[in-house]
């Protein structure tokens, strides 16, 4: 370890022409807390004395900052220094004062909810589609006694498409099946009454049952109207059953509509059968998430594999996952080397090497070698498992532009069943038909569909969030869904998001021997431009020998002795109080600051031999990304602490627009908060702990390169893949999704506008036009069907390059 | 005009009255369940039958809430609860007792609906 005691971060930072602080990356982590806390069960507590006693234990051990026990819910609340004491000591504490004590399992709730939701979504659409398929069967089978009633040609259905189908169908029927015609009427009216009321009260039972439940709450539902409908329907019919006579005696032909009645009930149930089905589509995304954490662990305990649930696994535990295995828990390599393919976190395809000390998350999947892991974080605390709480959360948020169907929809119901009597009257004041004033009246109740409008937003705010997730993307509800489609201008903040957040060398005046010896006297560095000149001239295949001595001259540069020879790497300032000259160096050096890099110059024994630039490179796809957003006509601009020349070297290459140079950190806001008094919709994208005001000031806080460690609580949008394209994924997909919510809420009120006017008849006069109920149960069904089905096209949307 | 066509007219303008008059003016005055804090989460049981039981809350600001919402029915209509001020959507399985858990810090009147805004109930925090 003598080594690993010269290396210092030293920093051989040229003053002159500084980048951005290299130190940045180290930040991007949440700051470290002093304390931390856990919360485990204590079990064997039975009254207030024993949770006294347990307290105090735990208040009295070292290293405790604080501790509560509730004796209701049997559980432990300790904030503790980790630095003096471990989970473990905290139980064994517990345990000494005569308690159990088990650290917490993996809480898989938020996928279990999921899943409960799936199995419910799946019975209620298999019950659905069974009972509408039955009804149907009996539909079809009312219509065919029916025929010798409507034969009788007391009255044609009212509108087109059905008199079509009884003229067609008749002449045959009657060849068929002459039996039929020689049954009494009245018979027939007393079968179809009993295949209706079964119908009824076994298939639509629960629109009965729903309405009556909601009328008592004085609410009206979908439920309302399907009741009041077919109720009607089925009473006047049941009334002719009972006493044809009094209606003819009255001019009223004594019809009867259970035919419709069960045909309806059948449709609106298939309709919502379909519905069932295509909303638990709209969650499929978020269900493919939560089924990627496995349900079993390989644990190995004193030396031993054992294949345990995942509920039984504690933080500490370690884990073997083999080759072709997931991540059963987020965790740290311990042995091993592998490739851990981590699209599903990130969308990012290649796979990621993984060896002792990196870290891995639950869901990924472990591709090439066995690996030992250390669990450190289970079930709802992984990052898959936060990532599926936070998409739970974003679904269940709304979207601003849905306010307006939300008021429509609460006065919906109560409005279309006033129309509907109102047509009742009409016809039968200005049709003097009380017959067809029926079937119009309960035409507009079938036809009127306030689910489309109820489905419109929300089905696209899940499908749409769904998706994002599986592009990486993560959109934190249906608000910033809304903001992101209206942004105009985006900020980048440099380090991080545009660039790579690390120095390499870009360009030098050097010979190879000086080289060897600088990245030789480098490899006592641990700093960024340190070692970015080691990777540089190992890629040489240069042989780097190890130096003698080595000392570092913080911001200026390191000094010492390699190979025998003494040799200074840094700023001009450093040769200078070394009392070295110049010589030729100083004219590189000048030129690469130019250019925007920094400059490190060289000299071995005294003598300058030259100068290496080190640059924040331009990730490879950011140039790209970057027209991406250009061609969703977004302007561009970058914030940096960078000085202007090097700030603006880099935003030519990239194709900004606009730069902020030397920007202070409290810059950021100001910054943001200028564009937008110039009236812009602002995105801005950094790490999301650097410039947390500043995200949370934009219209919309974009945080890049968190990773799967969805820290970033300023932020609106999180990004998970480290690639800009993620970004102009994210602001597509926001703009497609709110394309989607007006479509669907155009289609679902013009649905509405038109259907329920025409149901009641207002074209009768024109063009002799009515609708039959059982049509327009047809075209309710699929209303909120294609609205759903719409929103399911999002699942479609591509991502960028990757 | 004959009678029965009076009848039809005056009937319907009476069941259209009705119908407004009982959706829309009816039962708005709330019946306040104030929550007992006993120390934990202010809890209340609220039934979901056709709409919410109570249909009006009282909580108190500042303080977790808890919310059971013991649903008696599978109508797929109110399947969901949304909080849309708290950000909560909550799925609650068929007769079973779903809790919703979260803390008000502004007092306010707030709504809370059913996935597709037809069921209503209020949340007045003080």
């Amino acid at each position: 370890m003598h080594e690993h005691q010269h290396r210092r971060r030293g920093l051989p930072v040229m003053q002159a022409a500084a980048t951005s602080p290299p130190a940045a990356p180290a930040l991007t982590g949440p700051p470290a807390p002093d304390a931390e806390r856990i919360t485990f069960p204590v079990t064997g507590m039975h009254c207030a004395s024993c949770q006294a006693r347990v307290q105090q234990a735990l208040e009295r051990a070292p290293g405790v900052r604080g501790a509560t026990v509730n004796l209701m819910t049997e559980q432990a609340t300790v904030a503790y220094d980790p630095a003096a004491t471990t989970p473990e000591e905290l139980l064994e504490t517990v345990r000494s004062t005569g308690y159990g004590a088990e650290l917490p399992s993996a809480d898989r709730s938020a996928f279990e909810e999921q899943e409960a939701q799936d199995r419910s979504r799946e019975a209620e659409y298999r019950r659905l589609r069974f009972r509408s398929l039955v009804s149907l069967g009996i539909g079809a089978v009312a219509m065919l006694l029916s025929m010798p009633l409507m034969g009788a040609g007391l009255h044609g259905a009212t509108d087109p498409v059905m008199n079509w189908v009884m003229q067609t169908l008749e002449p045959t029927l009657r060849g068929v099946m002459p039996w039929l015609y020689a049954i009494p009427h009245g018979a027939l009216r007393w079968a179809l009454l009993g295949l209706t009321l079964l119908v009824m009260a076994w298939a639509g039972r629960h629109f009965y049952a729903n309405a009556w439940a909601a009328f008592r709450h004085h609410s009206a539902t979908m439920d309302t109207l399907v009741a009041v409908g077919t109720g009607a329907a089925f009473l006047f019919s049941a009334a002719v059953t009972l006493a044809p006579g009094w209606f003819a005696a009255r001019g009223v032909a004594p019809d009867v509509y259970y035919e419709a009645v069960i045909i309806i009930v059948a449709l609106v149930l298939l309709g919502n059968a379909f519905e069932a089905r295509a909303k638990r589509r709209t969650a499929e995304a978020l269900r493919g998430l939560a089924a990627l954490q496995p349900l079993e662990a390989t644990v190995v305990r004193d030396g031993r594999e054992a294949t345990v649930p995942l509920t039984s696994v504690r933080r500490g535990d370690t884990i073997l996952v083999r080759p072709g295995e997931r991540m059963p828990v987020d965790g740290e390599v311990l042995s091993g080397t592998s490739a851990v393919d981590e699209s599903v976190l990130t969308g990012e395809s290649l796979p990621v090497d993984k060896t002792p000390g990196s870290r891995v998350s639950s869901g990924t999947l472990n591709q090439a070698g066995a690996l030992r892991i250390r669990a450190t974080a289970l079930g709802a605390d992984s990052a898959l498992g936060r990532i599926v709480t936070l998409m739970r959360e974003a679904q269940g948020s709304r979207a601003p532009i849905q306010g307006l169907a939300d008021r429509i929809s609460g006065v919906f119901v109560p409005v279309v069943v006033s129309i509907a009597i109102a047509t009742f009257v009409a016809w039968t004041l200005l049709g003097g038909d009380p017959v067809r004033a029926l079937t119009a009246a309960v035409a507009v109740l079938i036809i009127a569909c306030p689910c489309a409008m109820g489905l419109a937003v929300p089905t696209a705010v899940m499908v749409a969030t769904g998706r994002g997730a599986e592009l990486g993307v993560l959109i934190k509800g249906g608000e910033p869904l809304q903001r992101a489609a209206d942004v105009d201008t985006v900020i980048l903040d440099k380090t991080g998001t545009l660039t790579e957040g690390r120095p390499r060398v870009t360009e030098a005046a050097l010979d190879d021997e000086a080289a060897r010896l600088a990245a030789g006297l480098e490899r006592g560095s641990e700093h960024p431009l340190a070692r970015a000149i080691v990777a540089w001239a190992e890629e040489r295949g240069l042989d780097l020998p190890a130096p003698d001595r080595f000392e570092a001259r913080a911001g200026f540069g390191a000094v010492g002795v390699v190979a025998g020879r003494q040799v200074l790497v840094g700023s001009a300032r450093l040769l200078e109080a070394e009392g070295v000259s110049p010589g030729a160096g100083p004219g590189a050096a000048e030129r690469f600051a130019a250019s925007g890099a920094t400059p490190v110059l060289v000299a071995v024994d005294g003598e300058v031999r030259g100068a290496i630039a080190l640059a924040d490179r331009l990730k490879p796809t950011s140039r790209a990304a970057v027209a991406r957003l250009h061609r969703l006509g977004l302007r561009v601009a970058m914030l940096t602490g960078d000085r202007r020349g090097a700030a603006e070297a880099i935003a030519r290459e990239a194709g900004i627009d606009a730069v902020e140079a030397e920007v202070l950190p409290e810059g950021k806001l100001a910054y943001v908060t200028r564009l937008q008094a110039e009236g812009r919709v602002v995105a801005m994208v950094g790490d999301g702990v650097n410039d947390a005001p500043a995200l949370a000031r934009a219209d919309v806080g974009v945080a890049m390169g968190a990773g799967a460690d969805v820290a970033a609580d300023a932020a609106d949008v999180t990004l998970l893949r480290d690639d800009l394209h993620a970004l102009a994924d994210a602001l597509g997909l926001a703009r497609r999704t709110m394309g989607t919510m007006r479509q669907n809420l155009f289609w679902a009120f013009i649905y509405n506008v038109i259907g329920i006017p025409v149901a009641a008849g207002v074209l009768y006069p024109a063009l002799g036009l009515l609708l039959s109920p059982v049509l327009a149960s047809a075209a309710m069904a699929f209303s909120s069907v294609s609205v759903v089905t719409n929103s399911l096209r999002l699942r479609g949307f591509q991502g960028g390059m990757r | 005009m004959s009678a029965a066509n009076w009848l039809v007219l005056l009937g319907g303008i009476a069941a259209i009255t009705f119908v407004n008059w009982w959706f829309f003016r009816a039962g708005r005055t709330p019946v306040a369940a104030t929550a007992a804090p006993t120390g934990g989460p202010q809890e209340v049981v609220v039934a979901v039958r056709g709409g919410y039981e109570p249909g009006s809350i009282r909580v108190r600001a500042g303080q977790p809430v808890r919310l059971v919402f013991d649903r008696q029915e599978d109508a797929s209509c109110s399947e969901e609860v949304v909080f849309p001020d708290f950000g909560v959507r909550k799925f609650l399985p068929p007769f079973a007792r779903t809790p919703v858990e979260f803390t008000p810090d502004k007092p306010g009147t707030y709504e809370f609906t059913c996935g597709m805004s037809m069921l209503r109930g209020r949340l007045v925090v003080e």
